[in-house]
């Protein structure tokens, strides 16, 4: 889960990093009395999880109050990659003396932490990696050592900070590790990390994303969900604890297994060029289990999305067999038929692997309306993107 | 023959009190694998499905002789077992577990590493490893397939079980889900390599999906160091920018760990990348068909 940067900067706060002062505003009124609490200049900042916002006029410098509110008029609303603002950040302006670029990060690749530390700040850092690499430093942290006060000076060193900032942001870094570990991140970010005119190194921005796997010990975390941004079948189908993305296509997927259900996407996609670019309408992993709660659910969650025509269940019996999963799938109907839902649109199953005949049987003697059988995935994602391109 | 799982493998099972543990103890006592115990250090002592409980790792190795754990036990206690096992320097352990936090897997990674990496760990969040006809570690379905030439390494379960099921005519030595997490124990590279060396093993599926760099990493492995046919699929190319695709592990961040970056690479080094799992079994038959 990313963090705006309001909240990256809460955080920040919490381990003693400074940040400048701010106040987050909805409306163009409350933007206003921000700055006015905040006197003198300040910098209006959209507030969305994506990058580039200075160059898309995201953010902008206010000479006073009614500038800051002329200012949040322009950036409330505002479309930045397809995130629409709908809150910003007003804050103090700081005097900037030099920028920096700090991270913290996970190595997929090396399994490990890194630091990155540059005295190039305030730019693409990944342009700056790969134009001038002598300029970043990428310094392993092992999970068993960790970073104290000497590490993060060192750290800080290597970046090519100046004598007068390492210091300082040395102190930060050390902050910067706890709030890494502590919170379970797998990035935090500042960029520009900088060194004001008075000779302080202050996080001007900050970048986190927490690991939602360490949500059961980091029950404080909920209260970061952006809700309001939320797809309401995404937040639907996760009060059902159901694995779903919602896509832009029209034909709905339901499959089991993370890989499956990629390649069921993917092979929709690819059959659905032939009848007018059908594409998938959402990622849905009820896992291996199966249940018929579990596809009754999914059914469901899928349905009540209105670009859907159609629906491809793709299952491959394994650790459940297909005998169970067929009598999941016609329990659903009976299920959903006592919630007083139909299923309104055609279902194409396809069943594979252990008692694939056993299953397909059970599906082909209960008759429920508007299913098919197709054997091969292949042949399922065709016939599904077809009767999807028919539906209207 | 094998790798890493053969048929003298004993095997014991962290968390197998557990209901996950439990089912899946059985489902591997019945595919013929030699399972010998569990551990459990508060029900150390008892019996559980006909095997004795042990109080820890090392316990049950010096008393069963086993030499491979599997490891089902909750993703909060995931760390401290798998760290046991690398403490008995066990030679292989299997994590089930999925939903561990990443911080936890790259400490255990860490401590692995300082340990010398003594004990090989797959996963987490994967299925575990098969050896078609000899022994089975984790949650593979076990009569899917038959034993044959064919290796397999994959991110993920359920195509890996596709896969397996396509070709059970030819059949396979060993099958490998490295699972989908953003840090895993045993790699594609690893697997490549164990592959590469086994002498049962005559060709090499390999299936990878979005997220990270570890299928172009493969690729540059294969053209390097790998003589046998290899044939692959990555699954993911449909999927968005910045969503995480059911495995943690399974996200495009900005223009990196796209599917399609995956196929080129591989393409670039000779490996041919099926369109969908079926075409990729026929890929596979036809390299089987060719020897």
């Amino acid at each position: 889960m990313d963090l705006f940067e309001h909240q990256a900067k809460e955080l920040f706060a919490e381990y003693g990093i400074p940040v400048p002062r701010g106040v987050v505003a909805h409306t163009v009124e409350e933007a206003r009395k921000a700055a006015e609490e905040l006197t003198g200049r300040v910098v209006v900042k959209a507030q969305v999880k994506t990058g580039g916002r200075g160059k898309a006029g995201g953010v902008k410098v206010a000479a006073d109050a009614v500038d800051a509110a002329a200012k949040a008029t322009d950036i409330l609303g505002m479309d930045i990659k397809g995130h629409t603002v709908h809150k910003v950040l007003v804050e103090e302006a700081s005097a900037i003396a030099e920028e920096y670029y700090f991270s913290f990060l996970l190595d997929r690749a090396n399994r490990t932490f890194l630091a990155i530390c540059s005295a190039a700040g305030g730019m693409d850092i990944e342009e700056v990696a790969a134009s001038t690499p002598e300029k970043v430093a990428k310094v392993p942290v092992s999970a068993l050592d960790g970073v104290d006060r000497a590490r993060a000076r060192e750290i800080a060193q290597a970046g090519g900070l100046p004598a007068a900032a390492v210091e300082g942001a040395a102190e930060l870094i050390e902050k910067l590790w706890a709030v890494f570990l502590d919170e379970d991140a797998s990035l935090v970010e500042v960029n520009p990390l900088i060194l004001t005119a008075d000779g302080r190194v202050v996080a001007l921005d900050g970048k986190v994303t927490l690991d939602e796997n360490a949500s059961f010990r980091q029950p404080e975390h909920e209260a970061y969900a952006d809700k309001a941004a939320e797809d309401p079948l995404e937040a639907r189908a996760k009060e059902k604890d159901l694995n779903y993305v919602k896509l832009d296509g029209s034909v709905g997927i339901i499959g089991n297994g993370a890989g499956l259900v990629m390649s069921t996407l993917d092979v929709v996609a690819y059959a659905g060029e032939e009848f007018g670019g059908q594409r998938p309408a959402n990622f849905l992993d009820i896992g291996g289990g199966a249940s018929a709660e579990v596809m009754a659910n999914g059914l469901e969650i899928v349905l009540s999305d209105p670009s859907v025509k159609s629906v491809f269940v793709n299952v491959f019996g394994g650790i459940t067999a297909c005998d169970a999963v067929a009598n999941g799938v016609v329990a659903a109907f009976q299920l959903l038929a006592e919630r007083g839902e139909s299923v309104t649109r055609p279902l194409v199953v396809r069943l594979d692997g252990n008692n694939a005949l056993l299953g397909r049987q059970i599906l082909a003697d209960a008759k429920l309306a508007g299913v098919e059988l197709v054997d091969t995935m292949d042949d399922a994602a065709k016939r599904a993107a077809e009767l999807a391109a028919a539906g209207v | 023959m094998a790798i890493w799982l053969t048929e003298n493998s004993k095997i014991i099972v962290q968390g197998m009190t557990g209901s996950e543990g439990t089912k899946h103890t059985r489902r591997m006592l019945a595919s013929g694998a030699k399972v010998v115990g569990g551990v459990n250090a508060r029900k150390a002592g008892t019996v559980h499905e006909g095997l004795p409980v042990f109080g820890t790792v090392a316990e049950a190795m010096a008393t069963t002789g086993a030499d491979v754990s599997v490891v089902f036990v909750p993703p909060a206690f995931t760390k401290d077992a798998v760290k046991e096992a690398i403490d008995a320097e066990i030679p292989l352990c299997v994590v089930i577990t999925e939903g561990v936090p990443v911080h936890d897997t790259t400490a255990f990674w860490a401590y692995a590493t300082a340990k010398g990496n003594k004990t090989r760990i797959i996963g987490p969040n994967c299925p575990g490893i098969a050896s078609p006809g000899a022994s089975n570690a984790g949650i593979i379905p076990a009569d899917i397939t038959t034993s044959g030439r064919i290796g397999l390494v994959s991110k993920s379960g359920t195509l890996t079980y596709q896969l397996m099921y396509e070709l059970r005519d030819i059949g396979f030595s060993s099958c490998v889900g490295i699972g989908g997490d953003p840090v895993i124990g045993t790699t594609h590279i690893d697997a490549l390599q164990a592959f590469q060396d086994d002498p049962a093993t005559e060709a090499i599926v390999m299936i990878g999906e979005i997220g990270g760099d570890a299928e172009e990493r493969a690729a540059a492995y294969i053209e390097q160091h790998v003589t046998k046919p290899v044939v692959a699929y990555v699954a993911g190319f449909t999927a968005p920018e910045g969503k995480t695709m059911g495995h943690a592990g399974a996200i495009v961040s900005g223009s990196s760990g796209t599917a399609q970056a995956k196929k080129e690479a591989l393409e670039k080094v000779g490996v041919r990348v099926g369109k969908t799992p079926s075409e990729t079994a026929r890929l596979m038959r036809e390299v089987m068909q060719s020897r």
